[in-house]
């Protein structure tokens, strides 16, 4: 664990952008160029990408079935005879 | 054109009418194939599954009522989201309080140290680490989060919705986007932290 390289602020700024593919690719950029350097950063990323793509694994529920029919019942009237 | 009488314009209506029945055909139906997409959204917004079921369908309603303003070639899915948020704003959501958080650097790692010394010296991998969280326990997480930053989170997070799009939905700025995200974010891992390995 490297002891505060000044770039480390840099890229606790980043990222997050770079966890959500929100950043400009100059950003990328310096963004990974840090990770590659810099070993706290780059296990604080790992775990963080890990703890998103888990999170949303979990947390994804499906539709229950019958709702896409009441759904289809809201629509307007049909189209028919015109 | 007058001197042509009335069959002509009557005709020229009847095809107008007929490609706006057309068109609205075409919305209702691309909106319901994102009906499953809007669902999960839903879900992790309120409380319940019947609260959810319940918003998709007034969103849906209210799209189908006003479907003339949506831009075709425009994001569709953003577009039911929005009409999704103001209605579950609207049901008049109570003044949450913004948990206490721990200074950055503590509650930062808190979560994966945390995890990593379940099981004493065993050094997991990362990517296995994260698995020691249950199910329940990160959807009560997400559940416990205040409302504002937990609709960005499941925008984001669930949603995969850009910056840009959550922004739009919420009607907020990009920035705000970004700091509810990073601090609902810190909260999520915070709870996850004391709720779950205690």
């Amino acid at each position: 664990m490297t002891d505060h390289d000044p770039d480390c602020e840099k890229c606790e700024e980043l990222l997050q952008g770079y966890l959500d593919r929100d950043l400009t690719s100059q950003e990328v950029v310096i963004a990974e160029g840090h990770l590659d350097r810099c070993d706290y950063c780059r296990r604080r990323y790992r775990f963080e990408a890990h703890l998103r793509r888990y999170i949303r694994v979990s947390a994804i529920e499906r539709m229950p079935a019958g709702l896409l029919a009441k759904l289809a019942e809201l629509r307007g009237p049909t189209a028919d005879g015109l | 054109m007058s001197e042509s009488g009335a069959a002509e314009p009557e005709a020229e209506t009847g095809r107008r009418i007929a490609s706006e029945a057309r068109e609205r055909v075409r919305f209702e139906e691309e909106a319901l194939e994102l009906a499953d997409q809007v669902y999960r959204v839903a879900r992790r917004m309120v409380g319940t599954r019947e609260e959810a079921e319940e918003l998709v369908q007034d969103t849906y309603a209210r799209a189908f009522r006003s479907w003339r303003s949506f831009t075709p070639g425009t994001n569709m899915r953003a577009w039911l989201l929005r009409i999704l948020t103001n209605l579950n704003t609207d049901r008049g959501r109570k003044i949450q309080r913004t948990p206490d958080l721990q200074p950055l650097e503590e509650s930062d790692y808190y979560l994966a140290n945390k995890l990593a010394a379940v099981e004493g010296e065993q050094a997991l991998d990362q990517e296995r680490v994260v698995e020691r969280l249950s199910q329940g326990s990160i959807v009560d997480a997400l559940a416990a989060l205040p409302h504002d930053f937990r609709d960005v989170v499941v925008l984001v997070d669930l949603g995969e919705f850009s910056y840009a799009d959550a922004a739009q939905i919420l009607d907020v700025p990009i920035g705000t986007v970004m700091s509810r995200l990073h601090r609902g974010r810190r909260i999520l891992k915070q709870t996850l932290a004391e709720e779950s390995l205690t």
